[in-house]
C-alpha cells in the first residue's frame, strides 16, 4: 500500500444522550487509507459514518483514538487548520456569496493573491462544467449545479484529502448516476484521497476503491467491491450488500476451509470457511448463498443438492426470480438468467426442484 | 349563490381583509387625509382651524416666520434624527451579541431566555420609564448606590444629574427598543445553517473571520429589521423625552404632541407630524434600497 492519507486508529466517539445518557457512535474503528484512494464509509442510518467523517474534518474530536491526515497526528488541530475539505450533504454554500466568491473563499482565507485566485476558481469550475456561473447566487442554480459548486468549492483548495458525506443524496435517480461516474472521473484526474459517506451500497460498489461496511459505530469489513461482495465475514456485511439467502444449521464436519453442515431440517451441505471465520464440530452457523448463485438446472457432479417446493415465480426480464421452501421449512430465493427461451420454463409454482451450487457459493458465517 | 360564492376567489380575498381594510380607512387614511388639509389651514383665535390654502406652517417649520429667521424647528428635528441614531446604534451593538448568545445557546433553553427579554414589556411602557426616574433622579437609586461605594472608600460624593437630562431620555429610549432590535436579529441567526459555520470553518476561516463574513452579513435582515422598528418609533415618540427630558429635550414628537394640546395651534402641529411622516418615509425607504431586506446583500 502506498502512503497513508488518512488513518484511524482505535477511534472512539461518545455522544451525551438526551436523556443523560451515553451515545456511543463510533467504537473503536481503526482505517487505513491511502493517498490517492477513492473510499467509502458504507452502513445503514446512524451507524457512525459522518460522525467518523467529521472526526477527519475536525467538527469534532474523538473521545479516544487518534486521527492522522498523511502521518501527521490531528490531536485537538480545528477544521481550519486541517488540510482537508469537506463536500456538504446540504452543499452549505454561503446564501449571500456569489458562487465565484463561494469558491474564492478558501483561497481568501488561505491568502493566496488576488490573480492566482482568480485563475484558479477560473479552473475549478471549468473543471465541473459551470464556467460562466461566477456572478450568479447559489439559489439560481439547481440541486446538481449546486452539488457541483460545492465540488469545485473544496477541490480549488486543493485539499489533501477531500471529504464527501453523502454528496448525492439529494438529487433524483438519474443526476445520481450521471454524478457518480462523473465524481469518479473526477477523482482519477487530480489525483486526491475522496472519503466518501453513503448508505447506498450500489454507489459504493460503483464508485469506490474500497469500501469500510460500518454498523452500530463498528467497522464491520473493510475491502474493495469484489471482496466485500463475494466474501462477507459476517451476517450483516453479507445482507447489507446485494440480495442473499440465509440457512440456519449445525457444523457436522470440518475439513480445512470448508466445512459440512446440517441445515435446520436435516439437508447437509458442505460450503467454504471465510479467513475470519473460526467454527468447530456441533456449533451453530449461518450459511449465506447469493441468489444468482444457486441454480435449478439440474447437474450431476455438484455436491451440494438441496430439494425444495417452488412457491412464487418473478419474471424480471433478464432473470426469473424464483422462491422456494427447502424440505426443513427454511424459504429462499433462487435468480436464473434468461439466457435462452427455456430457462423461463425451469419450474412451476408448487412443483419440487433440486437447487444446486457449488462449495464455493456457500459461505460459514457466526455472526 | 354560495356556489358561486366558493368560486370567487377575489371575493373571498375582499372578505378576508375586508375587517382590516375598514380599521385602516377609518382610522388611517381618513385621519391622514384631515391631517394633510388640516396642515394647509390657519389656527383661528380659539385654538379652531380655519381651512385655507397656506404654506406658511411648512415656512415657519423650515425657519422662515413672520417674525424673521429661526431655525428652531430644524434643531429640533435634527435632535430627533440625532437621538434615533444614537439610539439604534447603541440598541445595535448590545442587542447582537444577546441574541448571538441566545442562537447558540442549547435549544431548549433558547426560548426561556426570549421570555425572559420579552418580561419587561409585560408592565406599561409609561410605568417602565418612570422606573428610570427613580434610577436616575438626585436621590434615586443610582446616586445612592454611588455615594455608598464613595462612602466605603472615603472619598467625596456629590449626587449626579443624571436626570432630567438627554442622556436619560437616550437611557430610556435604549431601554425601550432593545427587545425589537433582539428579536429580528435573534430570528436571522437562528435562521443560519449550523453547517455554514463549518462549512466557513472548513474553508480555513478561524472563528473571527467566519463571524464576520458568514455570521454578520446573514444576520443583516434582522438587523434592517429591527432598525426599522427602533428608529421609526424613537424619532416620533414623545412620552420617553416628555418623562426623562423634564421638558427640557423637545423632540418632534414633543412638537406636535404641544402644538395640539397646550399651543392650540393644530395646522402646526399637523405640518410638523406630516413632516415627520416624510421624513421617516423616505429614510426607511432608502435604508431599504439600500440594504434589501436580506439575502441581496454581497458579504464584504
Ligand atoms: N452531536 C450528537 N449528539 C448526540 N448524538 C449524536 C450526535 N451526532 C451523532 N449522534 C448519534 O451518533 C450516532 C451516529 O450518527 P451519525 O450521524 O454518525 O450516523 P450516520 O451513519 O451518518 O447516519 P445517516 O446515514 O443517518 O446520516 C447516531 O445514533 C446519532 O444519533
Ligand atoms: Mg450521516
Amino acid at each position: 500500500m502506498a502512503e497513508l492519507a488518512v488513518e484511524l486508529r482505535n477511534v472512539w466517539k461518545r455522544f451525551p444522550g438526551p436523556g443523560g445518557e451515553v451515545v456511543t457512535a463510533v467504537r473503536d474503528v481503526s482505517l487505513k487509507i491511502a493517498d490517492g484512494e477513492f473510499f467509502a464509509l458504507l452502513g445503514p442510518s446512524g451507524c457512525g459514518k459522518t460522525t467518523s467523517l467529521r472526526m477527519i474534518a475536525g467538527f469534532e474530536l474523538p473521545t479516544e483514538g487518534e486521527v492522522f491526515i498523511h502521518g501527521r497526528p490531528m490531536g485537538k488541530t480545528p477544521a481550519f487548520q486541517r488540510p482537508v475539505n469537506t463536500v456538504f450533504q446540504s452543499y452549505a454554500l454561503f446564501p449571500h456569496m456569489t458562487i465565484g466568491e463561494n469558491v474564492a473563499f478558501g483561497l481568501q482565507m488561505k491568502k493566496v493573491d488576488k490573480g492566482e485566485i482568480q485563475r484558479r476558481v477560473g479552473e475549478a469550475l471549468e473543471m465541473v462544467r459551470l464556467a460562466g456561473y461566477e456572478k450568479r447566487k447559489p439559489k439560481q442554480l439547481s440541486g446538481g449545479q449546486q452539488q457541483r459548486i460545492a465540488l469545485a468549492r473544496a477541490l480549488v483548495n486543493r485539499p489533501e484529502v477531500l471529504l464527501l458525506d453523502e454528496p448525492l443524496g439529494a438529487l433524483d435517480l438519474k443526476l445520481r448516476k450521471e454524478m457518480q461516474l462523473e465524481l469518479k472521473k473526477l477523482q482519477r484526474e487530480v489525483g486526491i484521497t475522496f472519503v466518501f459517506v453513503t448508505h447506498d451500497q450500489e454507489e459504493a460498489l460503483t464508485m469506490s476503491d474500497r469500501i469500510a461496511v460500518m454498523d452500530a459505530g463498528v467497522t464491520l469489513q473493510v475491502g474493495n467491491a469484489s471482496e466485500i461482495y463475494e466474501h462477507p465475514n459476517c451476517r450483516f456485511v453479507a445482507d447489507f450488500i446485494g440480495d442473499t439467502n440465509f440457512m440456519d444449521g449445525t457444523v457436522a464436519e470440518v475439513d480445512g476451509s470448508k466445512a459440512r453442515v446440517v441445515l435446520t431440517g436435516g439437508m447437509a451441505l458442505w460450503a467454504h470457511i471465510p479467513k475470519a471465520v473460526i467454527v468447530t464440530p456441533g456449533q451453530a452457523v449461518t450459511i449465506t448463498v447469493r441468489p444468482e448463485k444457486m441454480h435449478l438446472r439440474p447437474s450431476a457432479d455438484e455436491i451440494n443438492q438441496l430439494t425444495g417446493r417452488v412457491t412464487d415465480i418473478v419474471y424480471i426480464g433478464t432473470d426469473t426470480h424464483y422462491g422456494l421452501v427447502l424440505n426443513g421449512g427454511q424459504a429462499i430465493r433462487v435468480r436464473e438468467q434468461n439466457y435462452s427461451p427455456e430457462s423461463r420454463l425451469l419450474a412451476r409454482e408448487g412443483e419440487e426442484v433440486i437447487v444446486r451450487f457449488s462449495v464455493d457459493a456457500a459461505r460459514v458465517l457466526t455472526e | 349563490m354560495f356556489q358561486r360564492f366558493r368560486e370567487n376567489r377575489g371575493l373571498q380575498g375582499f372578505l378576508l381583509i375586508l375587517p382590516t381594510l375598514i380599521v385602516m380607512i377609518a382610522l388611517l387614511v381618513i385621519p391622514l387625509i384631515m391631517t394633510v388639509i388640516t396642515s394647509f389651514g390657519q389656527r383661528n383665535a380659539d385654538g379652531g382651524v380655519i381651512y385655507t390654502f397656506t404654506l406658511e406652517n411648512y415656512w415657519r417649520l423650515a425657519g422662515f416666520t413672520p417674525e424673521g429667521w429661526d431655525d428652531l424647528y430644524l434643531r429640533i428635528l435634527l435632535r430627533s434624527l440625532w437621538l434615533a441614531l444614537q439610539t439604534t446604534i447603541i440598541v445595535i451593538l448590545m442587542a447582537f451579541p444577546l441574541a448571538y448568545f441566545i442562537a447558540r445557546a442549547p435549544e431548549r433553553r433558547r426560548n426561556f431566555y426570549l421570555f425572559l427579554v420579552l418580561i419587561p414589556l409585560w408592565t406599561n411602557f409609561v410605568i417602565r420609564i418612570y422606573a428610570w426616574v427613580m434610577i436616575l433622579r438626585g436621590q434615586g437609586v443610582l446616586n445612592s448606590t454611588l455615594g455608598m461605594f464613595a462612602g466605603m472608600l472615603n472619598l467625596p460624593f456629590q449626587p449626579f444629574d443624571f436626570y432630567p437630562s438627554q442622556g436619560a431620555v437616550l437611557i430610556g429610549m435604549v431601554y425601550e427598543f432593545l427587545p425589537f432590535m433582539i428579536l429580528p436579529i435573534y430570528t436571522s441567526l437562528e435562521k443560519i445553517e449550523p453547517n455554514l459555520y463549518e462549512a466557513a470553518a472548513d474553508l480555513y476561516a478561524n472563528p473571527v473571520r467566519t463571524f464576520f463574513r458568514v455570521t454578520v452579513p446573514l444576520s443583516m435582515p434582522g438587523v434592517v429589521a429591527g432598525t426599522i422598528l427602533t428608529f421609526v418609533p424613537v424619532i416620533g415618540t414623545f412620552v420617553v423625552s416628555d418623562i426623562l427630558g423634564g421638558r427640557q429635550v423637545i423632540l418632534v414628537g414633543n412638537l406636535v404632541q404641544n402644538q395640539f394640546l397646550s399651543a392650540r395651534n393644530p395646522p402646526f402641529g399637523s405640518a410638523a407630524s406630516i413632516i415627520l411622516l416624510l421624513f421617516t418615509l423616505a429614510l426607511t425607504l432608502y435604508y431599504t434600497r439600500r440594504f434589501g431586506l436580506g439575502e441581496e446583500i454581497a458579504a464584504g
